[in-house]
């Protein structure tokens, strides 16, 4: 099966290069990063964040084919030759396909990804109707690897000032909480022409998502929230 | 000499001078262990490091599916000394009786303390945390199924290890993301002083010192080709404690899942089988009834894999070469695999190309867990024949979740006792640093050789020639332990897999890497973690083949039977020599009667 590939190791290289690979593929192999670790075998160099192999860890999101994906659960079988994967864009390329997300993460922190309820907790659970968990559902089950803000074009022009989809997401999910007593406090935290107002609903994170959730559908919630507190 | 060694470190490679920074506590590993117990101690307002290979939320707790086992009865009546029962018995004896009565009477508190910190829990009517059946969990002292799983849906890992991580940010612990501890260090009283590690973006080598040092690594179930296991899962923790001295513990225990996906080894969670799903074999027989009359598919997770390893073996399997078995949860309402499966659902359609609401997956036992690890207390203190008895604490060096071995699971985990064990020995294990702190309030002094051991790796590595490949050796590794440490072990296979072991372990030390670059070298790490694979491997099957005994995970062909009056002993491994020592197992718990053993039947 062919590849290429996108590489530059600081270290060594003035600049990127596409590098092309031709490997014979084990039957075993069903998924891209079968694959690419099929190429690592032969040539140490080529470098990528991987763990879990299944999709939960988040951490070998890549551009493929010109599209964002996880390797670990893309099948190569759909995959049209010579496949050809980028780090994914708008972020500063450490190396090869190992991207520097800085930026995403300080994003994800800037909306205080944890439930803020000020009440001295009970002896037991707080209580939650399953419907008020359901809220939660397609929304705490992002995996952070930042698939879609680096396919949103917002993103790319304003990594700094716009959230982005999945701190977004994940804002709302503590938004959604029932549990959370931050509501007002977080609203204000997006109150702004960038974090949130930014998102024009393009809608490639939704495309992108490789554990199928729906960050426009949660920011336009967001912004609902936003202007049902103005009236 | 190759790569910033050489402007670092001189050219002999020993240290001139030491790059250093300091700290109150360093924990090398941000699972749900190394997290649990960073929360801690951030709270505490001590200046706290915690080292890890990959972006917390990305350790490998985050792939636990079913749930966290806590008698909160909130479906059926519960206690927290059934629940002390059914891990005593699920361990077939081996668990530290005062461990595991401290471990279950905690349960049910930290998992409150967990829902408070936001845990997406999935809910009952009532509003209560939503429990499910799982293997192992009885009523009454072996009476009726129990109800003892605290589960967000069929992802509790990534709920429990994403909320961590979001707590531990409102806390502003300090995380150092992409560093890979390599070494301890030891002063001559073998007092840990720090660890050494490196930054795997700009490749260099760092000595962190710290007053108490805690490892959090993870398993190593790498070791095996057929493994649940993620690629970080390599064993660093026991490489770091066994390269200095310090015995591992029970490491002949590994538990094999029931049911990883056949072909891809993913795994399907035993909340399958709690949520009414069973396993068949060709003949549409449900074989578990044959097996465990009472239990059936929710016996334990030993006796689960072991019955269709036999399957499979009397010509019983599926499949064109009758080499695994189905998973059936078809019969199961649509919405309940929606709901309360979803995850599974997705991977069985992506890794086994059914979906699971229409056709049974197919599975096969798979390497999944490491009972044994560093030896440790009940406050996460490392505890070894040192200076002058047999369990005297390693001042300095505490361990906690899977690369210890406290022991709470024996010679076999029950399914959701691990993400208790995280939550409940991290907080304990934070707890006691902060007590051992107010004694120790100084840092000792480093010696200028103290990072000596992992320069000297680092300098063989890049300087090699002629080397062996990390892939091969790797792989070889993997085939051998498949072959030769399985589900069930016979005399010969683990005599010889002993030779082999040692061979390949020796030949981690001369491989060689072809990338020489200082950015984020993967092929260094690789091979750096291939040598805590051999260190585990070894420690595995030094022990399995000492053991003359079956007992839980441990299945020997020729020794078929448990064997009290001899084995009722926890090993420990010692590198040097390859020596094997023996201590007792504390049979007396903290407050309440002692389990003696019995014939242990589901």
């Amino acid at each position: 099966m062919r590849f290429s590939i996108y590489r530059y190791d600081p270290d060594k290289d003035e600049k990127p290069y596409m590098q092309e690979y031709d490997i014979e593929l084990e039957p075993a192999d069903k998924m891209l990063l079968d694959a690419l670790i099929r190429i690592k075998i032969v040539d140490d160099s080529l470098s990528l964040r991987r763990s879990c192999r299944e999709g939960v860890c988040g951490s070998d999101g890549m551009n493929i084919n010109g599209r964002n994906g996880l390797a670990c659960i893309t099948p190569i079988s759909g995959l049209k030759e010579p496949v050809e994967l980028r780090p994914l864009p708008g972020l500063p390329v450490i190396r090869d396909l190992i991207v520097d997300m800085t930026q995403f993460f300080r994003q994800y922190h800037s909306i205080k990804p944890y439930l803020i309820n000020n009440d001295p907790p009970p002896e037991t659970e707080r209580l939650q109707s399953p419907e008020e968990r359901a809220e939660l559902d397609g929304v705490y089950e992002c995996v952070l690897c930042a698939c879609c803000s680096t396919a949103c074009p917002s993103f790319w022009w304003n990594p700094d000032k716009f959230v982005g989809p999945a701190g977004l997401l994940q804002a709302y999910r503590f938004l959604a909480d029932s549990r959370d007593q931050a509501t007002a406090e977080r609203l204000d935290n997006l109150e702004d022409p960038y974090r949130l107002f930014r998102c024009h609903s393009i809608m490639n994170c939704v495309d992108t998502c490789p554990k199928e959730l729906n960050p426009t559908k949660a920011i336009n919630k967001i912004k609902a929230m936003m202007v049902k507190r103005t009236i | 000499m190759p790569y910033g060694l050489l402007k670092l470190y001189g050219s002999n490679g020993s240290s001139m001078a030491i790059i250093k920074r300091k700290f109150d506590v360093v924990i090398v590993g941000a699972g749900g262990a190394g997290m649990r117990a960073a929360l801690q101690l951030s709270e505490a307002g001590f200046k706290v490091a915690v080292l890890s290979k990959v972006f917390p939320t990305r350790s490998h707790t985050v792939a636990a599916q079913g749930g966290i086992a806590a008698s909160l009865g909130n479906v059926t009546e519960d206690s927290w000394h059934w629940h002390m029962y059914d891990t005593v018995k699920g361990s077939d004896y081996l668990g530290d009786q005062d461990a595991i009565e401290f471990m279950c009477r905690q349960a049910s508190e930290v998992v409150y303390e967990l829902e408070h910190f936001g845990m997406p829990f999935d809910r009952l009517e009532n509003g209560k945390i939503y429990q499910r059946p799982f293997g192992g969990q009885s009523q009454n002292f072996g009476g009726a199924q129990a109800t003892r799983s605290c589960a967000a849906a069929d992802r509790t890992g990534h709920a429990l290890l994403h909320t961590l991580y979001q707590r531990n940010v409102r806390a502003n612990t300090q995380f150092f993301v992409e560093w890979m501890g390599l070494d301890l260090i030891r002063d001559e009283q073998g007092d840990v002083l720090g660890v050494t590690a490196l930054e795997m973006e700009t490749g260099e080598v760092m000595a962190l010192q710290a007053r108490a040092v805690l490892l959090a690594t993870g398993g190593g179930g790498r070791i095996f080709q057929a493994s649940t296991n993620a690629f970080i899962n390599t064993g660093d923790g026991l490489g770091m404690a066994a390269r200095s001295g310090i015995p591992l513990e029970d490491m002949e225990f590994w538990q094999f899942h029931p049911t990883g996906v056949y072909g891809a080894g993913v795994l399907i969670s035993e909340a399958v089988r709690g949520e009414g799903g069973y396993l068949l074999n060709k003949d549409g027989e449900r074989f578990m009834e044959r097996y465990a009359p009472n239990a059936k598919d929710l016996a334990s997770r030993d006796v689960v894999s072991r019955a269709l390893t036999m399957e499979i073996k009397e010509g019983r399997g599926c499949g064109k070469n009758a080499d695994h078995l189905l998973l059936k949860l078809n019969h199961l309402d649509a919405d309940v695999i929606k709901m309360r499966l979803p995850g599974i659902r997705e991977i069985a359609i992506k890794f086994a190309q059914v979906d699971p609401i229409n056709e049974p997956i197919p599975v096969v036992p798979t390497a999944h867990y490491m009972m044994g690890g560093i030896p440790t207390n009940f406050y996460g203190q490392v505890v070894a024949p040192y200076k002058t008895g047999p369990e005297e604490v390693v001042q300095g060096l505490y361990a906690v979740g899977e690369c210890a071995c406290i022991s709470v699971h024996g010679a076999n985990r029950l399914g959701t006792n691990s993400l208790l064990d995280i939550l409940v020995f991290g907080r304990a294990a934070g707890r006691q640093i902060i007590e051992d702190l107010k004694k120790n309030s100084h840092h000792k002094k480093l010696h200028t050789d103290s990072m000596d051991m992992s320069l000297a790796r680092l300098v063989r590595l890049d300087s090699q020639k002629d080397g062996e490949s990390v892939a091969q050796v790797g792989e070889a590794l993997r085939k051998t332990m498949q072959e030769h440490c399985g589900v069930f072990r016979f005399a010969d296979m683990l005599k010889e897999g002993v030779t082999k072991i040692s061979e390949i372990a020796e030949q981690t030390n001369h491989t060689e890497i072809r990338d020489k670059s200082k950015v984020f070298n993967t092929a260094r790490v690789e091979a750096l973690e291939l040598t805590n694979l051999a260190e585990v491997a070894l420690a595995t099957i030094v022990s399995a083949e000492a053991r003359n005994e079956s007992r839980g995970a441990h299945a020997r062909d020729d020794f078929s039977i448990r064997d009290d009056n001899k084995w009722l002993k926890h090993t420990l491994y010692f590198r040097e020599g390859r020596r094997l020592d023996y201590k007792p197992v504390r049979l007396k718990p903290l407050t309440v009667e002692s389990f003696p053993p019995k014939a242990r039947t589901y």
